[in-house]
């Protein structure tokens, strides 16, 4: 599958770890506040993508 | 007994040593300036995911007709204005032969290092021009060669180097001044704060004056 998107992913992944580790001085915390990020993060893209989808099936149909 | 919460294990301030130093070292490496403080942890897991991540958009912004890493390149000239370099020069030392690549092509000489981070041409007949004594060299690429070949991984290339940037911007930050104040440090002093709201609402209403 040819999606630009999944690029996203590891960029996610790599700022929730800097992020989280300007908020933690401990390796644990640094990667459990970071699973919290991206989560939170690809989860709202996720919304964002169910909305746009929806629009577009409106528009289309 | 009442339970006394655990101390967070580095207070803000501690081993930042000097954070000018540490501050500078982040910029130039990614984790230098942590290495220096001695939080070796944080050291490699910075190093490894910001400069992975800038050496990933290199990666993407390469190949061998345009050239390697084509996505870093530093230029302010009429139609062809890098504002990303502003956030990839973040990166510190690894951005830094894009300045001596605009250099060399600014005063006409051929970019060298196999013409990495080097500025593409804006128009073909612009110098430098290919070396006729070297049937290898096929001369500088111009923006729409460079553009055309790498197709959507120009902008993905320069996306990836751009945020690594910003993103040592922040380590740098957590180089010269520690971590933000840790969350069961803020969970106390939001407990004493309403502890003392708490003791006022007990003591009564304060007197208004008529």
């Amino acid at each position: 599958m040819n999606n630009d998107l999944w690029y996203a992913l590891p960029l996610v992944l790599v700022a929730s770890l800097v992020y989280a580790a300007t908020r933690h001085e401990q390796i644990g915390p640094i990667l459990r506040h970071a699973v919290r990020i991206a989560v939170w993060i690809l989860g709202f893209m996720g919304v964002i993508f169910v909305v746009l989808w929806g629009v577009v099936w409106l528009v289309d149909h | 007994m009442p339970e006394t919460p655990d101390p967070p294990a580095v207070g803000p301030q501690a081993h930042l040593k000097d954070p000018l130093v540490a501050g500078v070292l982040a910029w130039l490496v990614p984790g230098l300036g942590h290495l220096y403080q001695g939080r070796y942890p944080k050291a490699v897991l910075l190093l490894v995911s910001i400069l992975g991540t800038f050496l990933y958009g290199l990666y993407l912004g390469s190949d061998k007709e345009a050239g390697w890493g084509r996505v870093v390149y530093f230029s302010f000239r009429k139609n062809d204005v890098r504002l990303y370099y502003l956030c990839q020069v973040g990166i510190g030392l690894s951005a830094l032969p894009a300045l001596v690549q605009a250099d060399l092509v600014g005063r006409g000489k051929s970019p060298i290092w196999h013409a990495l981070m080097a500025p593409p041409k804006l128009h073909a007949g612009d110098p430098p021009q290919p070396d006729p004594n070297n049937p290898d060299d096929p001369g500088q690429r111009t923006c729409d060669d460079v553009v055309r070949s790498l197709a959507r991984f120009f902008e993905l290339g320069s996306l990836y180097t751009a945020i690594a940037g910003l993103l040592n911007v922040l380590a740098i930050y957590d180089a010269c001044c520690g971590p933000v104040l840790p969350e069961p440090a803020k969970k106390q002093d939001h407990e004493d704060e309403t502890e003392q709201d708490e003791s006022k609402r007990k003591e009564g209403p304060a007197e208004t004056p008529a």
